[in-house]
């Protein structure tokens, strides 16, 4: 048995970055139209309290609510947290105070940034108002922050039919989030293996199969597998399939195979793609061999030995 | 019509760290599935339901909770479910499940990897996508938010959270499992700066990677597989409005009401002796003793809470099975033990659990 | 202790399509959860917990949007519990639901599931890269077409199957108002014509990708007393996992798939499914699937699913009708295609399936799966209470 060996950790970036496209339904089109307009809009529940940010069900009754409200655009902290060290998407790059907002007309409180010079400026109860951005696009962000500001609590709000022109009905919400993976040890001694073209698979101690590309456990048994096995280089196309419509985040032209293949001495398949032959001459039970390219973690494609077609029984069990 | 009555039996965990790159995830939970089978020595065959819980936004990997499958040997096909949230409420699906009587045994675990990401940032994936999330607030500032609301209303202040997290922390010190463990005194925890005002870094819970397994039996099962089973007397969760705003972040509604259907307020209930709490920041042990009626003769947190370790997903069942773990060594006669989900304790589950009486 | 009966009371579900763009996602699940009270005339405040479920949160963006949910699902005050089983997961929402009834935890319990798949696009989340894995696939089609080949390998199926399979489920799509894709002109040629996409699946062989959400009103026996309409009573429910990739797998056949449905036919006392159930809402992502997984439920012989396609035995008007709705080839808000599978057996029993009614249908299955075929979840729902 050769024993495994100590694997190298290995890690790389990743990165899950989108940008959501997310439709609003009325009550935030209104709301986030409002702010592009410099105007901020609440919503009246049955029992009359104006909520702010104006949200399209009512918390308590779990009814909807379409009765807008505009309110001031100072108000009052309720509470707040001084942060040092904003962080990537956060609304300023200067220390400020996160504050919860309960603007003038309100009876619910609004999370935002307040600039403020220091913590030693903020405090609850304190009078705050809207610094609207430069630039406004109908979203949470055309409220730059709040800023200090002396004034008198004006608790009137004024009914509005969130009507205006050109309203916003979605926004773009781009979304990166980076991690860095690592793949764990039964993967890095695999892909440690591939460095030198080889592959190795590893045997469950309690069932006896070979798992390649192993993946830390063998998964009908539920036990680590360890025992390094070499297995191919050749192997059998199972199964496969045709792809002929090309994906944006691949670069392969198509059409192209991709199959399912049994190394020998494996006991199910992994993926690959077949080339060095016509994609419609690809058959269940070609013998193939893998295609390496200088620098490639892992064979480019496999292609046919010549060897003749295996026969079906001997790779039924592996589909 | 009396329900069965359903028993935590044996509980496992990782010895949890800051990160564990060389392991995937499944290589992580396997030996915790393993110690906790053994525990009662049943094989994965002889379980009747499997319930799990993870959460794909921790290391970014769609269906991660496919590949951690691979750890428990799901052969022949087993009869298995998913949650997307903490374990505390795997362990609550198969509690139901053992209810209606179609299974006597399940393997509750779960398990999450929080140092590939950055989970403040990741944490705010959570919140309303249209007015919050575009802001980017972190874990951190939101409990701060919560926290100081908290000293505003006189209900505490710095002082006393930093005797929260000394207290936690040195309880830790007996918990092989805890990723943080001793602290200095509380009045130099104040010497440190803030990390977000008001909270400084003792307050928060430490950032890592973990896993935690239990097993459930009901009735004379129960009995077979452990000497003295924690059995569930009761077992509740709520969740609150999402809008921070809206709600009194003082209170926690949600946990009072679950401790009620928990049966922890009940007439005829003795005191509990034991609580543990999910209060990943010390602000919320104060939030979380106040509304489940905690007097200071309850041993609050023992392990050392989230405080001590708080692997995300997994911390809640720990709870769990940490007040079912002190029952089980006759430490505890009765003890209650919360899970909480979401920003500033948003949904929050309580379970009383009791040795035989 | 037995357990209690469950009854499906409400049902409801959004007019799914390619993008909702009226609706934020709280809208979305808020107007099928709205049609599932109406349906059970009850009010949020009869609801006494809501049972959510999905497919991956990157799907949306938002992490666990059960909190955002919250509110806009009356759950506020309420126990609400996420699902997450991967494509079966709409399936194993409504039986983790279905357990709080069964064990009198709760009598009348919401339960939902919903994609808003135009935040983002599946392609996209489905295939997040991995590094150090070589990328070879993006998409579903790809990941199952080779299966499709081992299946058309092992039972000599005509090649045609995959054609009438998409030609049937998007023509009762007509006779479905909710149902995604109305393709009024399309015929067999045209489907027949349609391209390779991944060979042996063509275009109109695919599901499509949408915007959707399904919801049930589930209850006790009193629960299903006071409702205005026939209930569905729950007979039989199961879900089997097996691992993702194994040596001895039988991708064409998981037998996690034939233990789930051996599991509630034997709840459900059937020992024939072919002639015991009238109306099958089977999880057919792939027209192919629907003859595979028909050897896989037990209702033909291994090598013999084709011939009930082929023979128009899953028809409409047939003996076994096999997605009167149109299927997931005609609608697939994939967290939520698992429910609506469920909700349209439920719909069957209880003869309000309108134009798509199956005639008579006294007994219908609902089937979800997921992951690599390892994840099942299944029900059978029946116009009678169950015995006992």
């Amino acid at each position: 048995m050769t024993p495994a060996p100590a694997p190298e950790v290995l890690s790389a970036p990743l990165a899950v970055e989108f940008p959501f496209t997310r439709s609003l339904g009325p009550v935030q089109s209104a709301f986030l139209t409002g702010l592009r307009e410099r105007t901020v809009l609440g919503v009246r529940t049955a029992d009359g309290r104006v909520l702010l940010p104006p949200v399209e069900y009512d918390p308590v009754t779990a009814e909807e609510i379409r009765d807008l409200v505009e309110v001031g655009t100072a108000g009052t902290v309720t509470t707040w947290a001084w942060n040092p060290a904003p962080r990537r998407g956060q609304p300023l790059t200067t220390p400020f105070a996160w504050a919860l907002v309960r603007l003038d007309g309100a009876d619910t409180a609004l999370l935002h940034a307040l600039d403020a010079p220091g913590p030693d400026a903020v405090r609850t109860g304190m009078r705050v108002r809207v610094r609207w951005a430069g630039e406004r696009t109908g979203a949470i962000t055309d409220i730059a922050c709040f800023e200090p500001y002396e004034s008198e609590p004006d608790p009137r709000g004024a009914p509005h039919d969130g009507e205006f022109a050109d309203p916003v009905r979605g926004i773009v919400a781009p979304a990166r989030l980076d991690y860095v993976y690592s793949p764990g040890r039964a993967q890095s001694r695999y892909i440690a293996a591939l460095a030198g073209r080889r592959t190795m698979g590893e045997r469950c101690p309690s069932c006896r199969k070979v798992y390649v590309p192993p993946r830390g456990a063998c998964p009908t048994c539920g036990v680590a597998t360890e025992e390094q096995v070499e297995v191919g280089p050749r192997g059998t196309v199972t199964t496969f399939c045709i792809v002929n419509i090309k994906a944006k985040n691949l670069d392969i032209e198509v059409p192209y195979v991709y199959a399912h293949i049994a190394l020998d001495g494996a006991d199910l398949a992994l993926h690959g793609r077949i080339g060095g032959i016509p994609y419609d001459q690809v058959r269940m039970g070609l013998r193939v061999e893998p295609v390496w390219t200088e620098g490639g973690r892992y064979p480019d494609h496999y292609r046919p030995t010549g060897e003749p077609d295996a026969d079906y029984d001997t790779y039924k069990e592996l589909l | 019509m009396n329900p069965r009555r359903v028993a935590v039996v044996a509980f496992a965990q990782t010895r949890h760290r800051r990160r564990s790159a060389e392991l995937s995830e499944v290589e992580m939970l396997m030996p915790v599935l393993h110690e906790v089978l053994a525990a009662v020595g049943l094989r994965t065959g002889e379980i009747d339901f499997t319930c799990s819980g993870s959460a794909d936004y921790l290391a970014g990997r769609a269906f991660s909770f496919t590949m951690a499958l691979d750890g428990v040997g799901a052969w022949p096909p087993i009869s298995e479910s998913h949650v997307e949230t903490d374990g505390a409420w795997a362990l609550y699906e198969a509690w139901v499940k053992l209810l209606t009587g179609e299974a006597d045994t399940a393997l509750v675990y779960s398990y999450g990897k929080s140092s590939p990401g950055q989970l403040r940032d990741v944490l705010t994936r959570q919140l309303d996508p249209y007015y919050l999330a575009p802001l980017w607030p972190d874990s951190v500032s939101l409990a701060a938010l919560q926290a100081q609301a908290l000293i505003d209303e006189g209900a505490t202040d710095e002082r006393a959270l930093a005797g929260v997290a000394a207290r936690s922390r040195c309880a830790a010190e007996h918990n092989p499992h805890a990723q943080l463990a001793g602290s200095a005194a509380p009045d130099a925890l104040l010497d440190d700066p803030y990390l977000v005002r008001p909270l400084r870094r003792h307050d928060c819970p430490p950032i890592g990677d973990g896993a935690a397994a239990v097993v459930l039996a009901a009735e004379d099962t129960a009995r077979r597989l452990c000497p003295r089973p924690a059995w569930i007397r009761g077992i509740d969760h709520r969740i609150e409005p999402h809008g921070l705003g809206v709600r009194d972040l003082t209170r926690s509604p949600s946990t009072r009401l679950a401790a009620r259907h928990a049966g922890l307020f009940d007439d005829d209930a003795p005191p509990v002796d034991t609580a543990e709490l999910h209060a990943p920041f010390t602000s919320q042990e104060v939030i979380l003793r106040r509304e489940l009626r905690l007097d200071d003769d309850v041993r609050v947190n023992p392990s050392g809470g989230a405080l001590a370790a708080n692997p995300m997903m997994a911390a809640g069942l720990i709870r769990l099975g940490e007040a079912a773990a002190r029952i089980h060594r006759g430490e505890s006669h009765r003890a209650v033990a919360h899970a909480t989900s979401g920003p500033c304790l948003q949904h929050n589950l309580v379970a009383v659990l009791e040795g035989e009486a | 202790m037995s357990k209690e009966p469950i009854a499906v009371v409400g049902v409801g579900q959004t007019k799914h399509t390619a993008a909702r763009r009226d609706v934020s996602i709280a809208g979305l699940v808020r107007e099928a959860a709205l049609r599932a009270l109406e349906d059970a005339e009850l009010t949020w405040a009869d609801i006494d917990a809501v049972v959510i479920g999905k497919a991956p949160d990157f799907f949306e963006g938002v992490m666990m949007p059960e909190l955002y949910l919250a509110d806009a699902l009356g759950a506020v005050g309420k126990p609400m519990l996420r699902v997450h089983t991967a494509g079966s997961v709409g399936g194993s929402t409504a039986l983790v639901a279905a357990n709080l009834v069964a064990a009198r935890v709760h009598r009348t319990v919401l339960t939902l599931a919903f994609e808003k798949q135009s935040e983002s696009n599946a392609m996209w989340g489905l295939s997040l890269p991995i590094p150090f894995q070589q990328p070879l696939l993006a998409g579903a089609g790809g990941f199952f077409a080779p299966h499709v080949r081992a299946y058309i390998r092992r039972t000599g199926a005509p090649a045609a199957i995959g054609s009438l399979v998409a030609y049937k489920d998007r023509r009762n799509a007509l006779r479905n108002p909710y149902a995604h894709l109305h393709e009024k002109d399309l015929t067999l040629e045209k489907v027949q014509a349609s391209p390779m996409l991944w060979d042996p699946i063509r275009y109109s062989e695919t599901c499509p990708s949408s915007d959707g959400a399904c919801a049930m009103v589930l209850a006790d026996r009193a629960g299903a007393a006071r409702a205005p309409r026939p209930p569905a009573w729950v007979h039989g429910g199961a879900m089997r996992s097996e691992p993702t990739l194994f040596a001895g797998k039988d991708f064409v056949s998981p037998r996690a798939g034939q233990d789930c449905a051996a599991d509630v036919y034997r709840q459900a006392g059937i020992t024939d499914p072919r002639r015991e159930i009238d109306a099958v809402e089977m999880y057919v992502p792939f027209s192919w699937y629907e003859p595979m997984w028909l050897e896989n439920l037990g209702f033909a012989a291994e090598g013999e699913g084709w011939k009930l396609t082929e023979s128009g035995v899953t028809g409409i008007d047939g003996d076994l009708p096999v997605n009167p709705s149109g299927g997931v080839l005609s609608t697939n808000p994939i967290g939520a295609s698992g429910m609506i599978r469920f909700a349209e057996a439920a719909l069957q029993v209880r003869g309000r399936a309108g134009e798509h009614q199956v005639e008579g249908a006294r007994r219908a299955l609902g089937h979800a799966y997921g992951g690599g075929s390892q994840f099942f979840s299944m029900w059978l729902v029946a116009a009678e209470p169950p015995a006992g």
